[in-house]
């Protein structure tokens, strides 16, 4: 046993702030506090949500009665909100895997935008022929949006890594030139008869749902969710498999929390760089394509309501953990379902904003302990 | 596709990225990235509107913006400053919170008529220099003239008065401004709050006086992360912001404008003759920004300058920074 | 009731009595009285985790005590912070430099002052810097920008911003551990002027040698309490003062087995390279390191040993020369085909390169064996086999952690370089870089430090040992390299050097320089 150094690296940090509150740095963390702080977050964000509501002439009881009872209230609308959660998750596992290494893929939006268009490709242009089997179509189309996702994801990952480029912007202009690019896909070459959208897909390019099982199941009658949302699961399952089981992950998990002792320990940052934005933007992509062959059966302009930005917030709810973004997903699929109902449209979107200001507010907890200064007079 | 309405266009829609990009340059160089730039600008821009839908009086709706814009800031303040939290996370969240919020509070703003707005300007004498005079000081909005005071004056503050050095000291090295007495925590509030209020008068700028108006997200439509690029574009330098900012919108006015005539150099214009074509013009300012920035970070890598050395770090007294 | 009559001193300076200040776990000073006289220089001595620092920095105003009182110049204080203190006409110079890169020596000095009101006349203001050092013999040029200013003429900068504040009170934490012998020499003329003038000094230290040679009285602290207060030097012995600071009479020596040397393991040939600004740093090192021996490199900070040690594990390219391990090529390679030679790295920065603060123990132990057997097998890791290497590392080398699991962030210094020196040493090492391995740490992790150390040299492993303390490096290493500039200006073997000799090349005196194979003269722009 030998003494520490005190003087040199006390364990306790005062920290002044313009209030008078003394946070003390926690030596060890309880387990069960991350969980807690972040179900505590998520009630403290609708609290003052409901407040802003109720401000605003709302009745907040009644809207978020109304969330949950329009998204869990019967085997059809839970349908429906795991139909909206399936591209969250696959967005979401996008961005957690980015933000392990601290790469800010603001971009999910753009490679699921480009994902979809892939996907597209595969019947649109076609490279398969019309009646081609599904066991074809379908996986083609998932190489297609993955590809695709994934050759967009790469660009920045390509300039942040090795010309030091901001992949913020890079990511957020992306998104901008991928909307425009969809947008003269389906105005121009793929228009169908003047309208602002493709054709829609042969039955062999549709992801099978549930309700495709009715004869056999009558349960299943009505009911939309699709093969989307196993996808979403086994990659939640490979991607924690990739992060805490696998080189990669252990190299992705140092170079997150320390570049340069990543490059210490011999790895190469810039390769595992472009890797990491490749497969962010596959899974991104993979996203798309299921939400063009489960949900849309076509490429049109208005495929997202911004799946990719909320993404950001599915990952930052779930601690960066990809069985956590299936969760949040469900969570987030709730409320962009019943939101689409609520009158101002902006609410849904204030509330996220909320919950993730709430959530990374709440780490000040995990990081310190609070407490009131006693201040001698 | 004349130059001087092209250039004059440019410096007036220029000014809100001015505006939104000299924020940014205060609040990063005392060391705290702000991405809600958007968000604020959102808010200042409904709340300006709304202000002068409901009041009739464009000035109220100015001040009111604007103030607006600092008080989210102040949100991003308490988070990344007294708790600490990931400055890239808070920011994201404030743009999502003002978009979401400036949504609500516009609810019912798309439908307003007109309003009045804030004046125009001819210099006397000025206006008649060749060249500069029509596109600087011709019929321009009272708030461009504005931003041509805000250039220097936000340049001699940073560069040379005391609260400047401060500034900047706090940026570049937290703990030796500590040391030596000055309040990083009041500063780096001060400049985050700073930053807010020139966003949100970039944002009334926008529906008060360039143009007028409230049109849900489209209003401001990704203007915000544009002055964020325009920094890094500038590498923190307020000249070249305001160059930056002008130029861009210039040549965003530029490509409106090509769409127009049926013959172009003396060929036909595709863009006239396919109309789908113009989504290709619309990509090349985002296609330019990430161009930009590829050479300005081989221009920073090669004269080796770059941010200001504690972006993005939250300051805690008692942990040493490098 | 009795009434307490405070009867100042005029004498006193400053006066502390009965100082508590804890930290978790630690009572860091335990009601430790001190005072200061007008005019005098008052060492305060004491090992690496004493409370030397802590003391001062709560006279200074940056921690504030738990009990006990402060009085200045006879009159009761409470700073809340620097800037206090420093309108009480006392200011400190921290270890870490408290200066701002990219400004200037004069905006350096003027920040946190209430003048210039608001324009800032720099003209004018470098003139008055400049006066003012060379009124105090602390030559630097106000123009300059800190980051091109040597160690040594950032400290004068330190100076000079206390003495523009009005300081008439300096307090100086440890000053010499950045310099040469002879820039201390410089430092302590300025002292003894500045005392003359009647300014008052606290000189931190845990070195014996130059406590006697600068101080007028000497305080001794041990494990937050005095054991010695105030006595005037020349009442005092070195055995006497050692054995207050270190609470026992032997100081430990370390033994050594003689100097059994194997084949040569590296070889660098004419190595240039540059620094991080682009500027050159190494400017043509030719050395030979041979198994089972230490080879010191001695020398003021900033004369290219952190790009050295960086060139010799692959995270810096080199412009020209060649580096081989055991005849294999590794400059201008990667970081990883170093690693695969079997360089080990105990790296000078110990929490930003050498370990992922905010991952586990364990985590950070597998750093280089992650892609070898038994901790990985193919594309996966085996979490049951990390754990078994990380525990079995955490019991041979005692780090000291409630479990492998544990963030790398929690442990002390001691224990984090307990934790770097495992997992180097267990990748085996045929060539071992040390770097600074022993700066910050307290007394008992020193003396594990150095016998692991010696273990590897036994184990015939080559070892470069670079340092800034000379002692260390007589006491280590078996030959002694000196770096100037980026370049060796001096070999000498250990046995017989000279310390003045070795001192006189660290700053550039090159009076009898004998002629270094490689070592050819070249313009340098």
């Amino acid at each position: 046993m030998t003494t520490s150094a005190p003087a040199h690296q006390p364990d306790r940090k005062p920290v002044r702030l313009p209030w008078a509150i003394l946070l003390e740095r926690r030596l060890e963390i309880p387990r069960w506090l991350p969980v807690a702080t972040t179900i505590g977050a998520v009630v403290v964000a609708l609290v003052i949500s409901g407040v802003i509501l109720w401000f605003a002439g709302g009745d907040p009881i009644a809207i978020f009665i109304h969330i949950v009872r329009s998204s869990f209230g019967s085997l059809g609308v839970l349908s429906d909100t795991l139909v909206m959660a399936t591209p969250l998750i696959l967005t979401g596992l996008a961005c957690a895997l980015a933000f392990r290494m601290r790469l800010w893929n603001i971009g999910a939006e753009g490679q699921f935008l480009m994902g979809a268009w892939g996907a597209s490709a595969v019947v649109l242009i076609p490279i398969v022929p019309a009646g081609t089997p599904s066991i074809i179509t379908i996986p083609l189309m998932m190489a297609g949006g993955m590809a695709a996702g994934g050759v967009y994801g790469a660009i920045p990952g390509i300039l942040k890594a090795f010309r030091g480029v901001n992949e913020i912007i890079v990511t957020l202009m992306l998104n901008y030139i991928a909307a425009l690019w969809i947008a003269y896909w389906v105005f121009g070459p793929w228009s169908e008869a003047g309208f602002q959208l493709t054709a829609q897909f042969p039955k062999e390019a549709w992801l099978p749902r549930l309700s495709d099982y009715s004869s056999a199941v009558p349960a299943f009658s009505g009911l939309t969710v699709h093969l989307g949302l196993i996808f979403g699961l086994v990659a939640a399952m490979l991607v924690r498999f990739l992060l805490f089981r696998s080189r990669s992950g252990y190299e992705i998990r140092l170079i997150g929390d320390s570049p340069r002792a990543a490059r210490y320990a011999g790895i190469n940052v810039a390769r595992n760089t472009v890797i990491v934005f490749a497969l962010s933007g596959a899974l991104a992509g993979l996203a798309g394509m299921s939400e063009v062959s489960g949900v849309v059966h076509r490429l049109q302009q208005a495929i997202s309501p911004g799946y990719g930005f909320t993404a950001i917030i599915v990952a930052y709810i779930a601690k960066l953990h990809p069985y956590g973004v299936v969760v949040a997903s469900i969570a987030f699929g709730a409320l962009i379902l019943a939101g689409r109902e609520i009158q101002p449209s902006g609410i849904p979107a204030m509330i996220q904003g909320i919950i993730l200001f709430c959530l990374i507010a709440s780490e000040v907890v995990l990081r310190y302990r609070v407490r009131l200064e006693r201040r001698m007079a | 596709m004349d130059p001087t309405i092209i250039l004059a266009a440019g410096v007036a829609s220029g000014t809100v990225l001015l505006f939104a990009a000299v924020g940014e340059i205060f609040a990063e160089r005392a060391g705290v990235i702000n991405l809600g730039v958007e968000g604020m600008m959102l808010i200042g821009a409904v709340v300006a509107f709304g202000t002068a839908v409901a009041t009739g009086n464009a000035w109220l709706g100015l001040v009111l913006g604007t103030l607006a814009g600092g008080l989210l800031a102040v949100l991003h303040a308490v988070i990344t400053i007294s708790f600490q939290a990931e400055q890239v996370v808070s920011g994201l969240a404030l743009t999502f919170l003002g978009t979401g919020l400036a949504r609500v509070l516009g609810e019912d703003l798309s439908k307003a008529g007109a309003i009045a707005l804030l004046p125009t300007l001819t210099i006397p004498g000025l206006a008649a220099v060749p060249a500069i005079g029509p596109i600087l000081f011709t019929d321009q909005s009272v708030l461009v003239y504005v931003g041509y005071i805000v250039v220097p004056m936000a340049w001699y503050w940073i560069n040379r008065t005391r609260p400047g050095l401060h500034l900047r000291a706090v940026g570049e090295s937290p703990t030796a401004a500590d040391t030596l007495g000055v309040d990083v925590y009041r500063l780096r509030y001060a400049y985050v709050v700073v930053g807010g209020l020139f966003a949100g008068l970039a944002g009334a700028t926008i529906t008060l006086a360039i143009s007028p108006g409230w049109f849900g997200d489209l209003t401001v439509n990704g203007q915000g992360w544009i002055a964020i690029a325009i920094v890094i574009f500038a590498q923190w330098g307020v000249g070249r912001a305001a160059l930056g900012a002008y130029a861009f919108a210039a040549i965003q006015r530029l490509l409106i404008d090509i769409q127009g005539p049926e013959q172009l150099f003396g060929f036909p214009n595709p863009f006239y003759v396919n109309h789908t074509l113009t989504f290709f013009l619309g990509m090349v300012p985002y296609v330019l920004i990430i161009a930009v920035l590829v050479a300005v970070s081989g221009e920073a890598i090669r004269k080796r300058i770059g941010a200001p050395a504690a972006l993005g770090i939250s300051y805690v007294r008692g942990e040493r920074g490098h | 009731m009795t009434l307490e009559l405070v009867i100042p001193d005029p004498r006193l300076a400053v006066e502390m009595r009965g100082i508590v200040r804890r930290f978790p776990g630690v009572v860091a000073n335990d009601g430790v009285d001190f005072d200061l006289r007008v005019g005098e220089v008052h060492a305060l001595l004491g090992e690496n985790g004493a409370g030397k620092s802590t003391l001062m920095n709560v006279l200074d105003g940056l921690y504030r005590p738990d009990a006990g009182e402060i009085m200045v110049g006879g009159q009761p204080v409470e700073f809340r912070s620097p800037r206090d203190a420093i309108a009480a006409g006392l200011g400190m110079v921290h270890q870490h430099f408290a200066l701002v890169p990219t400004q200037t020596v004069t905006e350096n000095v003027l920040i946190g002052l209430d003048r210039p009101r608001f324009r800032i006349d720099i003209g004018r203001y470098d003139d008055e810097v400049a006066e003012l050092a060379a009124r105090h013999g602390l030559g630097v040029d106000p123009r300059a920008r800190i980051w091109q200013l040597s160690v040594g003429e950032q400290q004068r900068v330190e100076i000079l911003k206390m003495l523009y504040r009005g300081a008439r009170i300096l307090i100086l934490d440890e000053p010499t551990a950045v310099l040469a012998p002879q820039e201390a020499q410089d430092l302590f003329r300025t002292l003894r002027s500045m005392v003359a003038d009647g300014t008052s000094v606290v000189f931190i230290s845990h070195k014996l040698g130059e406590v006697a040679q600068i101080a007028d009285r000497v305080t001794v602290m041990r494990r937050g309490k005095v054991t010695a207060s105030g006595i005037p030097i020349s009442e005092t012995t070195t055995a006497g003062l050692a054995r207050l600071m270190i609470g026992r009479d032997v100081v430990e020596t370390i033994e050594r087995t003689p100097f059994d040397t194997g084949p040569v393991v590296l070889s660098m040939r004419d190595v240039e390279a540059e620094s991080d600004r682009g500027l050159p740093a190494l400017r043509g090192i030719s050395l030979e390191v041979r198994a089972g021996e230490i080879l010191g490199v001695a020398g003021v900070a900033g004369n290219g040993q952190s790009e050295l040690a960086q060139v010799l594990t692959g995270l810096r390219h080199c412009s020209r020369g060649s580096v081989t391990v055991n005849g294999v090529e590794v400059g201008n390679r990667t970081p990883r085909d170093a690693i695969n030679e079997h360089v080990a790295h105990v790296p000078e920065d110990r929490t930003g390169v050498g370990s992922a603060p905010n991952l586990s123990i364990a985590d950070n132990l597998i750093m280089k064996s992650y892609r070898e057997a038994p901790v990985s097998r193919h594309w996966s890791i085996d979490t049951g086999a990390v754990r078994r290497f990380a525990n079995r590392l955490r019991e041979t080398y005692s780090i000291a952690a409630p479990s492998v699991e544990t963030e790398t962030r929690l442990l002390s210094g001691g224990n984090l370089q307990r934790l770097i020196l495992a997992r180097e040493i267990a990748s085996e090492p045929r060539l071992m870089v040390a770097v600074q391995p022993t700066r910050g740490l307290d007394v008992g992790a020193i003396v594990t430090v150095h016998r692991l150390l010696l273990d590897q040299r036994q184990a015939g492993s080559a070892t470069i040992l670079i340092s800034e303390d000379l002692d260390e490096i007589l006491a280590l290493a078996d030959r002694v390299a000196v770096i100037y500039e980026g370049r060796l200006v001096g070999l000498f073997d250990a046995a017989d050097a000279d310390v003045a000799e070795i001192g006189l090349r660290m700053t550039g005196g090159m009076a009898s320089r004998p002629p270094e194979p490689g070592d050819a003269p070249r313009i340098v722009p």
